[in-house]
């Protein structure tokens, strides 16, 4: 391993030349706009340095990274779960309503909605799979109007059967599920926190299922790279034809990788049901298309998409700041977002290409004659 | 059998007539039963022709995309672009140059995504999806600086553009009544149309909403149809084109440019989809630019393209059958032509599982035994269907479509693989 920073450098060019390019493309288009681009950046850090701030972005990072592992699930086998947006909504609501329904003592009550949770997002994820494996349906087109189906459709119906009718959370009256009892909330982390740092206000509360995208994100690096599965998962997304003849049965893998997937997907409106007590008429939207960035920018593994997962939940909290100072508009963020994404893709592939020709040349000069 | 063997003999455009014609007379037959004659009114077939472009343009973008082998989700994205560019060229310099606008703005991204998969080889999907990411957060901020600043007195807003004008309407001279210069023609299916002779007359009304008070832009997508077929299968460009995505490694080695054609197809495919993006902001669908208005018709252009078997006319015939639910939602305010869509669609079922059981496809049959039979026990059961059932239609359609064709379908052979020169 003599290379060995060479390697590592080559690996945080890619995410550094992305950021810089978005840095600067964003700043060009703030300059046309007739906006400092040194105000608003400096508008985003100094309200990124309150304490209170940082918990709004640990709250965010949340769901993007689940969203961004569920993502990645797939990704590892070139299998593309674009229906994580469907599938955490559709898991949300059901859970958050049958959570609302019963009655249990508090560790079994939690328990029973994440399960619902997972399972609702699993099955969901699960019919896009099985339309792959039976009838040869790309999982690109099934999962999209899977998920136009669960948000114009399901999540319709099932908001207007379950409906509460005004839970008032602050001072908005908000409609939504049933809400859950107290023994379904997870505590915040506030205390934990509070030990390190001062005592947080502004009624800021870190969500429990921090601890939880924690425990996924683990799981998700021991099973992927440690485990048989995880080989087999990696094999058929590298080589689907020699992982076949190796054993690997690629319709058995399409099924597990797509249920998996679902599963963690199914997570992710945890933070808001959670927060909220229900699951509110309208709730934050767009995670899942947003994990799917999170996990292209994370390269697909744990720690790469917490990462991403930080970056881009700074940058949706930013967007807010901008607002309030004026310095610039906050669309800008989206527009920050999607540059990162394209130029990170791009330099990805640039890095790989110079790492396969390093690669094909090692092996040249040590075992002459191998490569034609 | 050998009423299969001669459908199966017949040439394509004959079967695809007769298909259209069963479809009409089942219809006919429902709605003879159901009590209701807006399943093939003339404004049907009009609205249904309307919200059929779009989807017809996306389609044949990702026909020019994917014959030159890179797979297309970005149509999406394109397509927002081309609702905003296509609003603000219009209100800033007229209706016509908003539709070419709208088609550079959507060009904007196939130029985008083909730097990104031709270029530099990234994977299409997720080009594509980068581009979808791309598409909505550059019309919200372009949104915010133009419409929400300089047409903000017009009521522009963020989410939203002030009214958008719109290029003229056209009607077939003879056929429908149009105007010849300043002649009237006769309007012949309109004398069949109000003969009231029991299917005649439907068929008169039906034809008759295809072919009148159109935009042009409407003209232009439908001549596209033939055009493209012509272009891509009756000529030297065209059999190039398609070479790179059947085998670009043969293409290279003919000396042909894989690269330049890939280029073309892909940037074709964003300038039609832009063009199906400025549509749905004119006066045919909407009059104005919203955001979230493309409601994922990039994707069910795409579906068409599959439904259509990456062919012109198929893809046509994919965008008439999955605009027809998004645009009898419009028609249909008592949600009484969505109950009677349900016996359609148990109608629809039925005959594939008879199709099925002569090809003695097991699978198939029960399926298609167990989706008929349960749009047969929620006709009975429900007087009408909810409201969030004509919402969802047009995407049950399409997987319950991909589910009984996908196998039958051959796409290009190359379609989504990286290609680099020199490794074939």
């Amino acid at each position: 391993m003599k290379n060995l920073p060479r390697k590592v450098a080559l690996a945080a060019a890619a995410p550094l030349m992305a950021l810089v390019f978005a840095v600067i493309a964003s700043s060009i288009v703030l300059l046309l706009a007739g906006s400092n681009p040194l105000h608003a950046y400096r508008d985003m850090i100094n309200n990124a340095s309150k304490l209170e701030t940082q918990i709004d972005i640990l709250n965010r990072a949340t769901p993007l990274f689940l969203s961004g592992i569920a993502a990645a699930i797939g990704f590892r086998m070139n299998l593309f779960n674009i229906g994580v947006e469907g599938q955490y909504l559709l898991a949300a609501l059901v859970a958050a309503e049958v959570g609302g329904v019963i009655h249990l003592p508090a560790p079994i009550h939690v328990t029973v909605i994440f399960l619902v949770a997972m399972s609702v997002g699993a099955g969901y994820a699960g019919i896009a799979g099985a339309l792959k494996v039976t009838r040869g349906i790309s999982e690109v087109i099934s999962t999209i109007m899977l998920n136009a189906i669960a948000i114009s459709g399901l999540i319709v119906a099932g908001l207007k059967a379950w409906q509460a009718g005004g839970a008032v959370s602050g001072n908005v009256t908000r409609v939504g599920t049933t809400p859950i009892d107290k023994s379904g909330h997870i505590p915040n982390l506030n205390k934990l926190v509070e030990i390190f740092t001062r005592h947080i206000g502004r009624d800021r509360h870190l969500t429990g299922v921090f601890l939880v995208a924690i425990a996924v994100g683990i799981a998700y690096h021991v099973v992927v790279n440690r485990s048989r599965f995880g080989y087999d998962l990696r094999a058929s997304g590298a080589n689907p034809f020699a992982a076949q003849a190796g054993g690997v049965s690629p319709k058995r893998m399409i099924m597990t990788a797509m249920l998996l997937s679902g599963a963690v997907a199914g997570l992710v409106g945890m933070t808001e049901v959670m927060d909220a007590g229900l699951f509110p008429s309208n709730p934050i939207q767009s995670l899942g298309f947003a994990g799917i960035a999170v996990a292209l920018l994370g390269r697909n593994s744990a720690i790469g998409a917490a990462i991403a997962a930080l970056i881009f939940a700074f940058l949706d909290i930013s967007s807010g700041v901008l607002q309030n100072t004026g310095s610039a508009s906050r669309e800008i963020i989206q527009i920050m977002q999607a540059l990162i994404i394209l130029a990170a893709v791009v330099a990805y592939q640039i890095t790989q290409r110079i790492r396969d020709r390093e690669e094909t040349k090692a092996v040249s000069v040590a075992m002459p004659g191998a490569t034609a | 059998m050998t009423v299969v063997n001669y459908l199966k003999n017949m040439p394509a455009w004959s079967r695809w007539i007769l298909y259209a014609v069963g479809g009409v007379v089942v219809l006919n037959v429902v709605q003879g039963f159901d009590n209701t004659s807006l399943l093939t009114a003339e404004g049907s077939s009009r609205a249904m022709l309307r919200w059929g472009v779009p989807i017809l343009l996306a389609g044949l973008g990702g026909l020019y995309s994917e014959r030159a082998g890179v797979v297309n989700i970005g149509l999406e994205g394109m397509m927002i672009l081309g609702t905003w560019f296509g609003a603000w060229g219009a209100l800033e310099f007229g209706p016509w140059w908003g539709v070419l606008i709208g088609a550079l703005g959507g060009m904007l991204g196939g130029i985008l995504h083909a730097v990104a998969t031709v270029q530099f080889g990234v994977d299409h999907v997720i080009s594509g999806v980068a581009i979808n990411i791309l598409g909505p957060g550059f019309a919200r901020f372009m949104s915010s600086e133009i419409f929400a600043k300089r047409f903000k007195a017009q009521g522009g807003s963020i989410t939203q553009s002030p009214r958008v004008p719109t290029v003229g309407r056209f009607t077939f001279p003879f056929l429908a009544g149009g105007k010849l210069g300043s002649w009237k023609t006769p309007d012949v299916l309109g004398w069949f149309e109000k003969k009231d002779w029991f299917f005649i007359s439907d068929i008169a009304g039906i034809m008759r909403g295809l072919v009148s008070t159109m935009s042009w832009v409407t003209v232009i997508a439908v001549a596209l149809v033939p055009f493209s077929a012509w272009l891509l299968w009756r000529t030297r460009f065209g059999l190039r084109l398609r070479i790179c995505g059947e085998r670009p490694g043969a293409g290279e080695a003919q000396g042909i440019n894989v690269y330049f054609y890939k280029y073309v197809g892909v940037i074709t495919s964003g300038f039609l989809a832009g063009l199906g993006g400025a549509f749905i902001a004119s006066q045919e669908l909407s009059s104005v630019y919203k955001e979230g208005q493309t409601t994922g018709r990039g994707f069910i252009g795409l579906a068409a393209l599959i439904f259509g078997n990456w062919r012109p006319w198929g893809i046509f015939g994919g965008a008439m059958l999955f605009g027809y639910p998004f645009a009898l939602r419009l028609q249909d305010l008592e949600g009484k032509a969505s109950h009677s869509l349900l016996l359609v669609f148990a109608v629809a079922m039925f005959g594939i599982m008879i199709w099925a059981l002569i090809r003695k496809n097991a699978s198939d049959t029960i399926l298609a035994a167990c989706f008929g039979g349960g749009a047969v026990v929620w006709y009975l059961l429900a007087e009408t269907p909810p409201d969030w059932w004509a919402a969802i239609l047009p995407y049950v359609m399409v997987l319950v479509v991909l589910v009984f064709f996908t196998k039958r379908l051959r796409p290009p052979a190359a379609d989504g693989q990286v290609y680099r020169k020199g490794e074939a």
